[in-house]
């Protein structure tokens, strides 16, 4: 129930803002329009007397004259039948030259934008709206400077998801004008309904007039001192009422001119609401600025892919992490948790310290580690973080910029801290990044509650102790008992295998399965399974609950789930995997692996893999429609036995998705690893990063630091290094 | 409370013979088809010297919006006593205004003018859109607006 009370007004507040921007800015185009249709005005020096003459003149049964803030004249008078006519005015010549009825479509469009056609109750629907955009705008800004470190670096370059980065790259471009946009509107509310002071009335009426008529509009000085484009409106008086005047309406206030001797009879200057209402009419409507307009338009044509971008960013991660029940706020929680996590996994243990703390009583806040504010945590007594890696050493996603927030805030010396790192042990840098967090509070001055303790691929054996050393050291008795959140599990059935390496006694298959059947519910959610080449399934084998991850050779615009999987002597999930028959089935989950896709842009990419490794490196190669350069290194053991997708390399050179390929063979008389097949070809390769190669790596962990240190002599004439590289986005490691 | 009501309006009639001489009054005004917001709407009258002397309707509530309706506006100051008891909703285009109102028959035929002025929002304003004399003669006579009013007639 809480949740549809939460939703339904957001997606309301949505369709809402989306129908009044694409309104706003089909309304844009029309002041521009106006002024292309204006008659070019050839004399700057035009006054509003021979105008008005020039259009009495043409025209004898004139009432009135019209500026826009555009400058088109527009003159209006009574036919012979006594009806009410206007036309646009060519000021050269006071005679009539255009049509002058607002064009039905801008009418509607204008009421579809200000009240949606629901009268004043539609105009404050939409002032609702503009006061929604407004909010929306504001705490953009300060979301935008947050992610990308501050208001100094509002405009750097960003990196992540690509639905976020579109977000974040068209607010930034089109915040101005919305916010522009939208405070002009509720201006012009404001002052719709009564709420701003009323504007002046315009000075009294004259009661006494010289009671002859027909003095020579040209002759009047007012008329002749003012300048066309400053007139707003000229009232001639009423046919046969010889007390009536000339009411004149100018930018600068509003006054009456005697019709028998053109004298000034009274005048009032116009108010500062005045001027300002017109101000803030021209900057919302664009009348009388059509370029500023027609920018407004095109920034406010950002907002329906605001929506659908925030929205899947809204559901992406709500879908990511566990619910936590009962989170308390920042400011109110004794015990902070701060979450570093990269698949989601962390954050259920998380979750279970949560509850377990939550259960004795105290306030718990749980958050991502990227979210670290020590200034809010005014009642904090400990703040514990749990921190996944990420490759080598790097920080998860949900922990990225929390060093930099360290190094930016003063400790809090009496709120201590624990760092539980999390990871998996035959990985080289286990737990590297909870060893730095470690090391960089130590260095900040922060006190600590508990020595760094870790856990080895999501042990609850691991967990429970370390929650029994804390429930001693803060006085609670912890009693955690993590039960693995096994991810959404899919369905994939067997369609076809390949079979390599029996000669050289390391069994190896190419498996691909049926992409898995969805609903159409499923897809226009975004439930069903989209992936790329190098993103990873999950596999739980039986009887454990660590997921192992094989990375995928194909997306799922291929139209299969491709993986190239080597049996491990003793690998419980290899040998189920390399065992399966067509027709069998097994059940996996997906995960994201956006930092492992080649950039988007034309240039070349090096891809370096061997073994099994080559899967990824083929997928990014099937995909390349484009046909970018591409060059592929290659390790296998023997040219009979393992070289995996060799047909397939044949076709792709032939049609021009792979530029080159460079093999080498463990197993033959050469004994060459892919690594000296770098070294070889050390020039070429120098050559292509120097035009701004990214590079890829994807294989074993051996292989992977050989292809390091041989990239790295490559780079050091150059100045480079493969961490420089890597800074840059260009080079990106896949390792298992 | 019936009861006393019928007994008050018996004692007014008796005491004040000029109002038993009043007559009820249709006035009908058919909006042209002008295509825009609703029209804002005020029927009054002018006497013999061409001075304001009472408003018999306003169509339309929002008061920030009578300096629009420049005659009647110059000539009551938009003083919204004039018009109290006696406003209804604008009138959209191409529909029908219609009421009916207590005239006094010393109006008629005594150099009375009955106006119109009418304003839509983004649009032009039309004072005095119709003036015609109030007379028994011109009951049931339709009279052509300028603007915004396609025809409008009084009836008695």
């Amino acid at each position: 129930m809480l949740r549809f009370v939460h939703r339904w007004p957001g997606l309301v507040a949505a369709i809402l803002v989306i129908c009044m921007s694409l309104s706003g800015a089909a309304l844009s185009v029309f002041p521009a329009l106006e002024s292309l249709s204006t008659p070019a005005q050839t004399d700057s020096t035009l006054d509003v007397g021979t105008v008005a003459a020039r259009i009495q003149a043409a025209q004898p049964a004139v009432s009135e004259i019209r500026v826009s803030p555009a400058g088109r004249v527009t003159a209006f008078w009574f036919d012979t039948n006594n009806q009410s006519q206007a036309s646009v005015i060519d000021p050269a010549t006071g005679k009539a030259v255009a049509n002058a009825e607002t064009p039905a479509a801008e009418r509607w469009l204008k009421n579809l934008h200000r009240s949606l056609f629901l009268g004043e109750n539609g105009r404050i629907v939409t002032a609702v709206g503009a006061l929604l955009m407004l909010v929306l705008s504001v705490s953009g800004l300060f979301l935008v400077a947050r992610r990308t470190g501050g208001w100094k670096r509002f405009f750097s370059p960003l990196r992540g998801a690509s639905s976020a980065r579109v977000h974040v790259e068209l607010a930034r471009v089109s915040v101005a004008g919305l916010l522009l946009s939208s405070l002009t509107a509720l201006w012009m509310t404001a002052s719709t309904f009564g709420i701003l002071p009323e504007s002046a009335d315009g000075p009294a009426m004259p009661a006494v007039t010289s009671g002859r008529t027909g003095y020579g509009l040209d002759q009047m000085p007012t008329l002749s001192k003012l300048p066309i484009d400053a007139l707003r409106d000229l009232t001639f008086p009423a046919q046969g009422d010889v007390n009536d005047v000339y009411t004149l309406k100018t930018t600068q206030g509003t006054g009456y001119i005697d019709q028998g001797n053109g004298k000034l009879l009274a005048w009032s200057d116009a108010s500062i609401w005045d001027s300002i209402g017109d101000t803030v009419m021209m900057l919302h409507t664009g009348r009388g600025a059509a370029l500023l307009g027609l920018i407004l338009g095109l920034m406010s044509l950002a907002v329906p892919a605001l929506a659908v971008t925030g929205a899947i960013q809204w559901w992406a991660s709500l879908k990511a992490r566990p619910r936590i029940r009962g989170n308390a706020s920042a400011g109110r929680a004794g015990t902070v948790i701060l979450v570093g996590s990269e698949g989601g996994a962390t954050w259920g243990f998380a979750a279970t310290l949560h509850a377990a703390v939550a259960k004795t009583g105290e306030h718990v806040h749980v958050a991502p580690m990227s979210a670290f504010e020590p200034q809010r945590y005014s009642a904090a007594k400990r703040i514990i973080v749990m921190a996944a890696t990420y490759g080598d050493g790097d920080a998860p996603a949900s922990a990225r910029n929390f060093l930099s927030r360290l190094a930016t805030n003063r400790p809090l010396r009496t709120i201590p801290v624990s760092v539980l790192g999390f990871g998996d042990r035959s990985f080289p840098h286990f737990c590297g990044f909870a060893q730095d967090v470690d090391a960089e509070l130590e260095k900040a001055g922060w006190a600590k509650l508990l020595p760094l303790e870790t856990v080895d691929r999501q042990s609850p054996q691991d967990f429970a102790r370390w929650g029994r050393a804390l429930g001693e050291k803060i006085g609670i008795p912890l009693d955690l008992h993590h039960a693995t959140v096994v991810p959404q599990l899919t369905g994939l059935t067997l369609i076809s295998r390949r079979d390599f390496g029996a000669a050289v006694q390391a069994p190896a298959a190419i498996l691909r399965f049926a992409l898995p059947r969805t609903t159409l519910w499923q897809r226009l959610t975004g439930d069903a399974p989209r992936f790329s080449a190098g993103d990873l399934i999950g596999i739980v084998p039986h009887g454990s609950n660590t997921p192992r991850f094989y990375s995928l050779a194909s997306s799922s615009r291929d139209g299969f789930v491709e993986i190239c999987v080597r049996k491990h002597p003793g690998g419980l999930c290899s040998s189920r995997l390399v065992d399966l028959m067509p027709g069998d089935k097994i059940h996996v989950f997906f995960r994201p692996n956006p930092d492992f896709r080649p950039a988007k842009n034309r240039k070349p990419v090096v891809l370096i893999g061997a073994g099994t490794g080559i899967g990824p490196l083929a997928g990014f190669v099937r995909a390349n429609d484009t046909k970018r350069p591409m060059h592929l290194f290659f390790g296998a053991r023997h040219p009979s036995s393992d070289v995996f997708y060799a047909p397939e390399i044949d076709r792709w050179l032939n049609e021009g998705k792979l530029t080159s390929i460079e093999t080498a063979f463990s197993r033959t008389a050469a004994r060459s690893y892919v690594q000296d097949a770098v070294r070889r070809d050390g020039q070429r390769l120098a050559g292509l990063i120097a035009s701004g190669a990214q590079i890829m790596v994807c294989g074993g962990a051996d292989m992977a630091a050989g292809v390091k240190a041989a990239l790295g002599d490559i780079l050091a004439p150059m100045n480079l290094t493969t961490a420089k590289l890597k800074a840059e986005g260009r080079y990106a490691e896949d390792v298992y | 409370m019936k009861r006393l009501l019928t007994a008050l309006a018996m004692t007014t009639a008796l005491t004040v013979p000029g109002l038993a001489m009043a007559r009820q009054v249709t006035l009908t005004a058919n909006m042209a088809n002008y295509g825009g917001n609703n029209a804002f709407v005020v029927v009054y009258l002018t006497n013999a010297q061409g001075k304001y002397a009472k408003t018999l309707w306003m169509a339309g509530g929002r008061a920030k919006y009578y300096r629009h309706l420049s005659d009647w506006y110059r000539a009551t100051g938009g003083n919204t006593a004039e018009i109290s008891g006696i406003t209804g909703a604008s009138v959209g285009s191409g529909r029908e205004l219609k009421v009916t109102v207590d005239l006094a028959d010393t109006l008629f035929d005594a150099g009375y003018q009955l106006h119109i002025d009418s304003a839509v929002e983004d649009m032009r304003e039309s004072p005095s859109e119709i003036t015609v004399p109030l007379t028994a003669a011109g009951a049931g006579k339709p009279v052509r607006g300028q603007r915004y009013i396609a025809n409008f007639q009084y009836k008695m």
